[in-house]
């Protein structure tokens, strides 16, 4: 048995639960789950059916775990799994699913099968089985801090810019702040903006704040590429950052795998509770605004729609937070047809920083592209920096002339002038 | 010599497959270990839970269109085989006869023929669809098929031995029966009791999170 299969079934054998056990024991293969899965409606390639890609953990159980299994092997007739049992599923669970749960919420039997399919990634990942590129990211944020290569030099140079455009001062390493803003690497490399808002707003609405110098990356690529043991490390990064300036609550930025990371699986990866809250950006921004604190005027005057963030929506419960925030500032907000819990992927998610799938990515954008066509929008609202690089580039390759915007800075773009003094 | 097997011997030891294989199931489900989630959760799990074993009963409004079918198919087949399982006048009279000690009213006739007709006709277009559809025929697999035939052939011989009034029909029927026992806890067949734990995992993690599931 070579090493790596070796390794994969050791971990898939830690993954086997109740759960799992029972997910297996109920599903009847009735394919339900491919007509939610955005990269089987738009390929018609039945090797994208969700069940399937959980094939590894599901053969583990067959074989070791159901009744059947434990009486082919007690008369000697079982078939042992072999390395391409893991390796040839390497390419459906990295490139064609972006964990975007669709699955989870429409099986008949109640199977969480993107659960399933992370725990096959978290075994290829630990057996060494992913994509260069993942992995790649992966150990730039395990050495530097950030898959994107981010150093605090960037940080520092992007808040200078902030400082002179705002003119507001960036709090940093500030102890006993109410709140730790965590950024992105999107939102460090490609929308600057986010930081610019955050500063603005809580200027606006008196929030105590801080960044923090060792602690300022959210990004977990440990969950990207399923590795719960470096999403632990780099959740553990945060952790002590927060401790250390012993701030009350982390605010997640606009980012699904970062709030996934840090509100749900971090004290999971971590084996311990944390000793502070952890809030999506949505959520404190929603908390604000009823509590009066943020105050907007005017309102955009084109058509537009918001696209749900899986990570965050579906599997994160945030679904009346950017509806409120809209609200008060869009006068022509339409919601897209399949919205809220049960709105289609853009094809990013866990795929987003895969270069090898690159072509499948945008092929299971047309989905998102007629769902944001039938609504005639001029825009499109999201809340994740990763959901909205990718549609921008779907938008791009496409040549659809729709704009596609960040809700925070939307609010922040609204903002109501205070008077002089105040 | 047969009919005493198939009578005695063979029906205790199916029934006792069955029985000791579906405990043995559900208890490996529900005695397994678990990790606390140390996350905060934002919504009930119980309430989610027991809201979900029930909710996915009907698909999401959203996906109608497509799974339609599926789910009329799915329906006239269970619930044709529950009617026919519980209410047919043979079956009434067996359980109590040697399971229960007391019966109920039994369907009439034509109420079978209708309940028959139904489960027959959703056996048949699930399994036309499962042969048919690029994505079920992927996934489907050997088990599957053997469960999908076994029903059938255990709800055509209970048409016959109702239908036609000779012992033979009888002990084929009681025959088929006993196989399709045997073969339930080894098979996909146990989804008929392991839906529910699985959907009310499923639902307390959404619950956690405050996701209607």
């Amino acid at each position: 048995m070579s090493e790596k299969l070796e390794k994969g079934l050791e971990v898939l054998r830690s993954e086997v639960d109740g759960k799992v056990k029972s997910f297996f024991s109920s599903c009847v293969n009735c394919g339900i789950c491919a007509e939610s899965c955005l990269f089987y409606t738009e390929t018609l390639d039945p090797r994208y059916t969700p069940i399937y890609k959980t094939e590894p953990l599901r053969k583990l159980w067959r074989n070791e775990y159901s009744l059947w299994g434990k009486f082919t092997s007690a008369i000697g007739f079982a078939k042992p799994m072999t390395e391409a049992d893991l390796s040839d599923w390497e390419e459906l669970v990295y490139d064609g699913c972006s964990m975007c749960g669709r699955c989870s919420m429409v099986c008949p039997v109640g199977v969480d099968i993107a659960g399933m399919i992370f725990k096959v990634k978290h075994a290829l990942s630990k057996a060494g089985i992913s994509p260069e590129g993942l992995v790649d990211a992966t150990q730039r944020a395990v050495d530097i801090g950030s898959p994107m290569g981010i150093t605090l030099k960037t940080v520092q140079a992007m808040i200078k810019h902030v400082e002179a455009d705002t003119g507001l001062k960036i709090p940093v390493d500030v102890e006993g702040a109410d709140y730790l803003a965590l950024l992105s690497s999107n939102e460090i490399a490609l929308y600057p903006e986010y930081l610019e808002s955050l500063a603005k707003i809580f200027d606006h609405a008196g929030v105590s704040w801080t960044l923090s110098s060792e602690a300022f990356e959210a990004t977990n690529s440990g969950l990207q590429i399923g590795n719960k043991t470096i999403a632990g490390q780099l959740v553990e990064r945060v952790v002590a950052g927060a401790e250390k300036l012993k701030v009350k609550t982390v605010i997640s930025p606009e980012c699904g795998h970062a709030y996934t990371a840090l509100r749900w699986e971090g004290p999971n990866f971590i084996g311990k509770a944390f000793s502070f809250k952890v809030v999506h950006i949505l959520e404190l921004l929603d908390e604000l605004q009823a509590a009066g604190r943020i105050k907007t005027s005017g309102k955009e005057a084109e058509r537009l729609t918001f696209h749900d963030p899986c990570s965050i929506v579906r599997r994160g419960g945030i679904d009346a937070q950017p509806r409120n925030l809209l609200q008060p500032i869009a006068e022509d907000f339409v919601e897209m047809a399949d919205h809220g819990n049960m709105n289609w992927c853009g094809g990013g998610g866990g795929v987003s920083t895969n270069e090898r799938a690159e072509q499948l990515k945008l092929t299971a954008f047309n989905r998102k592209k007629s769902q944001i066509e039938e609504t005639g929008a001029a825009a499109v609202v999201t809340a994740c920096s990763n959901c909205r690089m990718v549609m921008e580039e779907g938008v791009e390759t496409n040549e659809m002339d729709i704009e596609l915007l960040g809700l925070t800075e939307m609010i922040a773009a609204h903002l109501e002038d205070r008077p002089a003094g105040q | 010599m047969i009919e005493n097997l198939i009578d005695g011997p063979l029906w205790y030891l199916s029934l006792a497959v069955f029985s000791l294989g579906v405990l043995w199931q559900l208890a490996a489900i529900l005695f397994a270990s678990r990790k606390p989630d140390l996350s905060v959760a934002r919504g009930s799990a119980g309430s989610s839970a027991i809201k979900t074993v029930f909710s996915r009963f009907l698909p999401h409004r959203e996906m109608r269109a497509r799974i339609g079918i599926q789910y009329i198919a799915g329906y006239l087949f269970h619930l044709g085989l529950f009617a026919l399982l519980f209410f047919a006048a043979p079956h009434v009279l067996f359980l109590e006869e040697n399971l229960l000690g007391f019966g109920w009213t039994p369907m009439p006739h034509w109420a079978f023929i209708v309940s028959a007709q139904a489960a027959f006709l959703g056996l048949i277009i699930l399994w036309l669809r499962r042969l048919m559809n690029p994505a079920t025929r992927l996934i489907s697999t050997r088990d599957d098929h053997i469960a999908a035939l076994l029903t059938f052939v255990v709800m055509l011989t209970g048409c016959l031995a109702l239908l036609e009034e000779f012992t033979a029909l009888r002990l084929l029927h009681r025959f088929t029966v006993e196989l399709w026992l045997i073969y339930f806890p080894f098979s996909t067949l146990m989804h008929a009791f392991t839906f529910v734990p699985s959907r009310a995992f499923t639902g307390a993690w959404f619950g956690r999170r405050g996701v209607d599931a």
